[in-house]
C-alpha cells in the first residue's frame, strides 16, 4: 500500500487504524508515510476508511488556519478525507502478504477466504476430524501483532519432526517446499503478515505431547499463538475425551465453535469424492 | 470461522455474543449455495440481530467510498440487513450475530427446520453453544475449543482493548483504533454507540457484536483494566 503524497494532508486517522502501526506522518515531508517494512498490505486503511474527495490544497490550508489559532478540530476518525490511499499492483513474493492479511482476498490454494481454513467448522460434511482424533490450529500473529513466515517455520520445522501429518487444505502447507521437514520457501521467509494458521491432526492419545512441544517452540517464536482445538463429538453430541484433557493441563475452555451438524454433500457425485486420508502418528 | 473464536473474554461474558454462521464446503455443498446463504440471512431478520455480514463484502455497517463532506453531520449510523443480503454473489461464510441467547436458540431452531445443507456453526461459550443446539434439538457433531492466546502475549493490550478488537478476528480492528475510542467516549467527545459504529465498519466480515462493543465502552468510560 502506498499513499499518495500528492493528496496526503495529514489529518493523521490513517495511523490509528493500521493494524501494525505501519503508518506514520513523515516529519520531513509532513505526509502520512507507509513503512513498507512492517506493512502487511492488509488494505485495513484502504479497505476501512470511508474515502472523501476533498481537494487536499483547500484541506491543508484550513488545517494550517485551524493550527495558528490553535483551534480542535474535530473530525470524524475513520475518513480518509483526499482519498489518498494507492494501493500497488504486487508481486511475487509481496502478494503473499496480502493473501494472508487481507480477508477478503481468497487464497488461491484453498478458494477460502479469510485465513483460508475450514477446520472442523465443515467438519460434518469433510470428515476431516474423525471420531479419536484431534485437530489443531495452530494460529501465528494474532491479535494485532503480526509474524514472519521464517517464525513460522520454527513451529512447522518442530511439528514435522514430532511426525504429524499437516493439513493439505491449508494455505502455509500449500507454501512449504518439504512437508516432511515442514520447510517453507526460501522467498517468504522474509516477508511479515497479519496472521496463518499451521492446521495438523494426531490421534487423541498425542494430544498433550503437541501440547507441550507447541508450548516449548513457542517460547523462540518472537509473536502471539492463538491456540485452538478441534474434536468429535458421539452420537449424543458429547465431547467427553478431549475436554478433559485439555483442562488437565491447565485450560479454562471458556468458547468454542460448535459445528451443529446440519450439512449436507449437496455437490454432484464426481465432485465430492473423501480426500484421501492422511497419514497421521 | 476461526476469527470468531479466538474471542477475548470469559464464558459468563459471552452472555451477549453469539455468531452463528453458515459455510459451504468447497468441493461438498458450495454448488448452488448462494440462495441457501441468502435464506440463512433472510431467516434471521426476525430474531434481530446486532449484524449480518458476508465474508467478502462485509457487514451491516460498511464504509463509504465517495462520502460527502455534509455527511459529517448526518451519518448513518444504522446497519442495513438488507444490503448484505442481496450483495450475496459468492458461496462463502455468511454470518447472524445475536445479543441474547434465546434469539440464538430460536434462529437455530428456525435454520434446522429449513433444512438448508449448508454447515452451521455456533460460535459463543461452550455452556452457550451447547445450550442452543440443545434448544433446536440438534445433537452437536464437532467442536473447536479456543485454548486463548499464548507465546509473546506481553506484546498484547490490555483486556478492555483486547475485548474489542477480537471481535474481529481477522485482525481489521487496530489496538491504536480501539484505544482511541475508549479515549474519545471517555472524555466525552464520542457516544459508545458512535465509537463503535466507527469500529464495525473496520471488520470485513461482519461478525463484529456492536451491542457487547457497546457494553466494553461504557464499563470502559469509568473502569480501567
Amino acid at each position: 500500500m502506498r499513499i499518495n503524497p500528492d493528496k496526503c494532508v495529514a489529518c493523521g486517522n490513517c495511523t490509528y487504524v493500521c493494524p501494525m502501526g505501519a503508518i506514520y506522518i513523515d516529519p520531513a515531508i509532513k505526509r502520512a508515510t507507509v513503512d513498507r517494512n512492517e506493512c502487511v498490505e492488509c488494505y485495513a486503511c484502504f479497505n476501512g476508511l470511508s474515502q472523501e474527495h476533498l481537494n487536499p490544497t483547500l484541506v491543508r490550508t484550513l488545517r494550517k488556519l485551524f493550527q495558528m489559532v490553535r483551534l480542535r478540530f474535530d473530525p470524524e476518525p475513520d475518513v480518509c478525507p483526499t482519498a489518498a490511499f494507492d494501493p500497488e499492483d504486487l508481486q511475487w513474493p509481496r502478494v503473499v502478504r496480502r493473501a494472508f492479511s487481507d480477508p477478503r482476498v481468497p487464497h488461491e490454494s484453498t478458494g477460502v477466504q479469510g485465513r483460508g481454513t475450514e477446520e472442523v467448522k465443515t467438519n460434518d460434511v469433510t470428515g476431516r476430524v474423525k471420531e479419536g482424533e484431534v485437530g489443531f490450529t495452530i494460529e501465528f500473529g494474532r491479535p494485532g501483532v503480526g509474524v514472519w513466515f521464517h517464525e513460522i517455520q520454527k513451529m512447522t520445522w518442530a511439528l514435522a519432526k514430532a511426525g504429524v501429518a499437516f493439513e493439505k487444505k491449508n494455505p502455509i502447507t500449500s507454501l512449504m517446499t518439504d512437508v516432511a521437514t515442514g520447510t517453507l520457501r526460501d522467498d517468504i521467509q522474509g516477508e511479515k503478515i497479519l496472521s496463518a494458521i499451521v492446521e495438523i491432526k494426531v490421534p487423541v492419545e498425542r494430544t498433550e505431547e503437541i501440547i507441550r512441544l507447541v508450548r516449548e517452540v513457542e517460547q523462540q517464536v518472537d509473536t502471539v499463538i492463538a491456540l485452538g482445538v478441534g474434536a468429535r463429538c458421539d452420537a449424543s453430541g458429547e465431547e467427553n475425551v478431549v475436554g478433559p484433557i485439555l483442562e488437565h493441563l491447565g485450560y479454562k475452555l471458556e468458547r468454542a465453535k460448535t459445528n451443529a451438524g446440519l450439512g449436507r454433500i449437496t455437490n454432484p457425485v464426481e465432485e465430492s469424492q473423501p480426500e484421501p486420508a492422511q497419514a497421521t502418528r | 470461522m476461526t476469527n470468531t473464536l479466538h474471542r477475548f473474554g470469559d464464558a459468563a461474558s459471552f452472555y451477549d455474543d453469539y455468531v452463528i454462521f453458515a459455510i459451504p464446503s468447497r468441493g461438498k455443498n458450495e454448488k448452488g449455495s448462494i440462495p441457501k446463504l441468502k435464506k440463512f440471512l433472510e431467516m434471521a431478520l426476525p430474531f434481530k440481530p446486532v449484524n449480518l455480514g458476508d465474508a467478502i463484502h462485509g457487514g451491516a455497517l460498511r464504509p463509504s467510498r465517495n462520502m460527502h463532506p455534509t455527511a459529517h453531520w448526518k451519518r448513518d449510523m444504522e446497519p442495513d440487513f438488507r444490503a448484505v443480503i442481496e450483495g450475496v454473489d459468492t458461496p462463502t461464510t455468511v454470518a447472524a450475530v445475536f445479543d441474547n441467547r434465546v434469539a440464538a436458540e430460536d434462529f437455530l431452531t428456525t435454520v434446522r427446520q429449513a433444512d438448508l445443507g449448508l454447515c452451521i456453526n455456533v460460535s459463543t461459550s461452550i455452556d452457550g453453544a451447547e445450550q442452543c443446539c440443545h434448544a433446536a434439538g440438534i445433537p452437536r457433531h464437532s467442536v473447536g475449543y479456543s485454548l486463548g492466546f499464548q507465546g509473546k502475549t506481553e506484546k498484547l493490550p490490555n483486556s478492555q482493548v483486547l475485548t474489542l478488537t477480537t471481535m474481529c478476528g481477522h485482525g481489521m480492528i487496530s489496538t491504536s483504533l480501539a484505544k482511541k475510542m475508549i479515549d474519545w467516549v471517555k472524555e466525552g467527545r464520542r457516544t459508545p454507540e458512535q465509537a463503535v459504529t466507527y469500529m464495525a465498519r473496520f471488520c470485513s466480515c461482519g461478525v463484529y457484536n456492536p451491542s457487547r462493543a457497546k457494553r466494553i465502552l461504557e464499563d470502559a468510560r469509568t473502569k480501567i483494566k
